[in-house]
């Protein structure tokens, strides 16, 4: 009858309050469950998907959940050359992301059109989407890669958890302006 | 290829003339029999597969714009090149063969969007590469690789981001390797590094200047 089963919180070692930050809470829950999503436009995204394969194993870290849509990702990551046509198209994908979502420019072509000095190419994908991280590499090996989803980890643990609402904040307020 | 594919080809057409060439055989044909030879090669000469259509701008010249198109034959394994010179330079035209190889289709709209030869009859002769509305022909010889200032496709896109088709920052290049030997060694870089888009080229004094 007095059997107890084992939990994860103990109640009688940890008190029967833990207090904390909601930040802390909400950003560590998030920074380890980032679903990435592929946005493979080149050689970058072979890197890519060895960092998703065995060898380099990206769940190791807590983002190995690749989705290849929007919908269900919150870490789009850009990985090759984005060509002026295809900015619409990366813009529009990420726009259909959910918030909070997160931006890894993969390569020298996505930071800052790499070699790619031409007139089809965008000069860094940061000119139509926000980019957190940026990869150096040519592409970047699946350890550059690792090394800056870690990084983004690292990011999204510091960063406010109400991130979202804040960035929409200036329209709102923009239009209570406009009421009054 | 041999030769008497060659003399037997001239013979047939005798607006076909030889056209110096380098590696494989080539010919000059012009622009309105072009249809015409390209049926005959076909269905008479065995040239069964059509690998490469391609234009040349060449600049001052007139005519200034060419077709090139190369034709393989898997029977007597070889070559053929035939040159068509388009004869407005303005408004460049030529006919097109993709109702015979239906591999000329991709092919003629790349050009198309690359040159500005316009291939009349072909059944979807639009942009493969660059956006509808691209207003310029990349590869024509006035257009500078860096590219030119132009809008995005996405007018909504553009609302948001406020980008636009900038030329890229060229700092000195085009990034070439300009040496020979080991590759560590002969890593592309621009050929004049005193300017960059910021920094501008340092004039030198004129002649007139120095008197």
């Amino acid at each position: 009858m007095n059997e107890t089963t084992q939990i994860a919180y103990d109640s009688k070692v940890e008190g029967e309050v833990i207090v904390t930050r909601a930040d802390a809470v909400v950003n560590w829950v998030r920074k380890h469950s980032v679903w990435p999503m592929p946005m493979g436009l080149a050689c970058c995204a072979i890197e890519l998907m060895a960092s998703g394969g065995s060898r380099f194993d990206i769940s190791r870290f807590g983002m190995e959940v690749m989705r290849f849509s929007p919908r269900q990702a919150d870490c789009m990551i850009v990985a090759g050359t984005v060509t002026y046509k295809m900015a619409e198209v990366v813009r529009r994908i990420y726009e259909q992301m959910a918030e909070p979502r997160w931006v890894v420019a993969m390569g020298a072509c996505a930071s800052t059109g790499g070699m790619y000095r031409s007139y089809a190419v965008m000069q860094g994908v940061d000119r139509i989407v926000p980019v957190d991280v940026y990869v150096s590499g040519c592409p970047p090996r699946p350890e550059a890669l690792l090394d800056a989803m870690i990084k983004l980890q690292d990011k999204i643990g510091r960063e406010s958890s109400v991130k979202a609402i804040r960035g929409k904040a200036p329209a709102k307020e923009a239009e209570q302006k406009a009421e009054v | 290829m041999e030769d008497a594919t060659l003399v037997k080809l001239t013979e047939t057409f005798d607006f076909l003339s030889v056209r110096a060439s380098g590696d494989h055989s080539a010919l000059n044909c012009p622009a309105n029999k072009l249809f015409e030879v390209a049926q005959s090669l076909r269905d008479d000469f065995g040239f069964d597969l059509l690998v490469d259509v391609t234009g040349i701008d060449w600049d001052a010249a007139s005519p200034r714009f060419s077709g090139v198109y190369h034709f393989f034959s898997t029977a007597s394994h070889g070559y053929l090149r035939v040159v068509a010179n388009c004869e407005d330079d303005i408004n460049p035209q030529l006919p097109s063969i993709s109702a015979i190889y239906p591999a000329a289709n991709w092919h003629e709209r790349e050009t198309f969007d690359m040159l500005g030869i316009r291939y009349s009859g072909h059944p979807n002769l639009k942009r493969i590469l660059m956006w509808d509305e691209y207003p310029y022909f990349p590869l024509r010889k006035e257009f500078p690789l860096a590219g030119i200032e132009t809008d995005l496709p996405a007018p909504d896109v553009v609302e948001t981001t406020q980008a636009k088709v900038k030329s890229a920052p060229m700092m000195g290049g085009p990034f070439v390797s300009t040496r020979s030997g080991p590759m560590s060694q002969a890593e592309p870089r621009a050929r004049d590094e005193s300017w960059t888009e910021s920094e501008e080229k340092p004039t030198e004094p004129s002649d007139e200047a120095k008197r």
